[in-house]
């Protein structure tokens, strides 16, 4: 069953469009009016907003529910859902209330491991893995049924997404991951922060030799550093981030009140650099905690107004 | 073998406070081999709460016995006696051990001195790692040998995930990571081209989801 997109993304993507999007994280809190607050410093200035579930595996408010705000707000969400805190029984449940409520983008992933989270003691679920999670949405989306084979009266007709990590070891590996995740179902693909544009491109064309930028949309995540020990920090104790030691002096390189600025002019040049790279359909700007930095991102780049 | 590890010294004194005589009952298979329970743990064990029994002022008799499986009923039932001169029992067996103990003694306590951890391999001396969780189902064909369910912090079955490197898990930098292994396996056996197919999600039912398992052998029932 091949529909029509319900998703803007989607459209704007099939279209050939550059796509736009940045991510926003739910509040530590029952106050709904944090997500809204933070959704007007997007508006417009990007085509789709990521919610975050639960990132790093502190207890936050629901992405469903985050993205509902937004959604009410006139900004199309796209919504996060991990493997790591609900079985498949209550992933699914999951999917179709998030379908009903008006979501229409999902981003498939397994989820920060919780011992890097508030609550290191919590059991972890991992009933499926998230290459599972996008053939379950494919499946109920293309077939019309869940994982039992049970016909739906509405299938979701999610655009999926999923994560891919070209810096992560085995290097080599990576692309034939990438080429497992469109198998699945992955329509788009959002990838770990870029820092290592070299590293990146070499990616990028193993993956265009296997014919993958054909199958899937790229797009390139980009996270602009606030300061040099932001980006010492990354580098450090992020699993699977890549940050050379060029950026890391430059960062370090600059008086501490600069910092910020050489983060964003840091995060400029390589949107440049990604934009010329073909098979790359889009950025996803993460700016943790720092949303309002977004828009003028998105303008000193060229890129607004947004379709 | 079933790997465990002696529980604290302070939770067990607290455990077998209540009781002046006590048997400190060892098994002589798995946790042996751990240097957990063993003859020579119940030794060393009994020795220390004599010890510390003495330094509190308190009466305390203690006797030492080992069986060879505290599994199976046939050996625990060697304690019998030993049992029946105490008040209370300190099995140095894994969870089972423990279990079958206080079956066969149902009017005694039984009190568990070893907390039971894994089910792993002597990777090399005094060093043990989980290499099977028992899940009931065994894909180890498809995995090149190596377990993702037991040894990936993720259980991922279409890994890897993002985290890893140098080949070492982003929980613990310690611990290999089950997928680098995978693909280090399968590619020497020129096999990683295998990787590239799905693997859909697990089925759960054989594993402890699927509530206490029972293994019934018609050949072996009298």
């Amino acid at each position: 069953m091949k529909t029509e997109p319900a998703s803007r993304l989607e459209r704007l993507l099939s279209q050939g469009r550059f796509a736009v999007t940045a991510e926003c994280g739910p509040p530590r809190g029952a106050n709904g009016e944090v997500i809204r607050r933070k959704g007007a410093l997007l508006k417009g200035a990007v085509d789709a907003v990521n919610v975050t579930d639960n990132q790093t595996a502190i207890v936050r408010m629901s992405s469903i529910a985050a993205a509902k705000h937004l959604l009410d707000s006139g900004i199309e969400p796209v919504m996060q859902m991990v493997t790591r805190d609900r079985n498949r029984i209550a992933l699914q449940s999951d999917i179709l209330g998030a379908y009903a409520l008006g979501i229409r983008n999902i981003l498939c992933l397994s989820g920060d491991h919780q011992c890097f989270g508030s609550q290191p003691d919590a059991l972890n679920v991992f009933d499926i893995d998230s290459m599972n999670l996008i053939r379950t949405v494919r499946t109920m989306k293309e077939d019309g049924t869940d994982m039992s084979g049970h016909p739906l009266d509405e299938p979701p007709n999610m655009f999926i997404g999923a994560a891919a990590n070209p810096f992560a070891d085995p290097f080599e590996y990576r692309v034939l991951r990438l080429a497992k995740k469109i198998d699945a179902g992955a329509d788009f693909i959002q990838t770990q922060c870029i820092y290592n544009l070299e590293r990146f491109k070499k990616w990028m064309e193993m993956a265009a030799g296997e014919g993958l930028t054909e199958k899937v949309h790229i797009l390139a995540g980009v996270t602009p550093l606030k300061s040099a020990g932001m980006a010492k920090y990354m580098a450090r104790n992020v699993a699977g981030m890549d940050i050379p030691e060029a950026i890391l002096n430059r960062m370090a390189g600059v008086p501490k009140e600069n910092a910020a600025g050489e983060g964003i002019a840091i995060c400029l040049e390589t949107i440049a650099a990604l934009r010329e790279m073909p098979g790359v359909h889009g950025i996803h700007i993460m700016a943790i905690e720092w949303e309002e930095q977004v828009r003028p991102i998105v303008e000193q780049a060229g890129l607004l107004p947004r379709p | 073998m079933i790997v465990g590890e002696q529980k604290p010294i302070k939770e067990i004194l607290k455990m077998t406070a209540p009781h002046h005589k006590l048997l400190v009952l060892g098994c002589g298979t798995c946790v042996e081999t751990c240097f957990a329970g063993g003859e020579d743990e119940v030794a060393a064990l009994a020795s220390l709460l004599r010890l510390a029994s003495r330094k509190d002022g308190r009466s305390l008799h203690i006797e030492e016995f080992t069986v060879e499986r505290q599994c199976e009923d046939a050996f625990i039932a060697e304690a019998a006696e030993a049992v029946a001169r105490n008040e209370a029992v300190l099995s140095l067996a894994c969870g089972a051990g423990v279990q079958a103990v206080a079956r066969r003694f149902p009017r005694f306590r039984v009190l568990p001195g070893v907390n039971t951890t894994f089910i792993g391999v002597l990777e090399h001396r005094g060093v043990f790692t989980e290499e099977c969780s028992g899940c009931g189902d065994c894909q180890l064909a498809m995995f090149g040998g190596v377990c993702p369910f037991s040894r990936c912090a993720k259980k991922l079955l279409n890994g890897p995930c993002g985290g890893s490197r140098n080949g070492k898990c982003e929980v613990n930098a310690d611990t290999d990571c089950a997928w680098h292994l995978i693909i280090e396996r399968l590619t020497a056996l020129g096999r990683l081209n295998e990787l590239r197919t799905y693997v859909p999600p697990k089925n759960w039912q054989p594993s402890l989801s699927g509530g206490p398992r029972r293994l019934i052998r018609e050949d072996h029932i009298l």
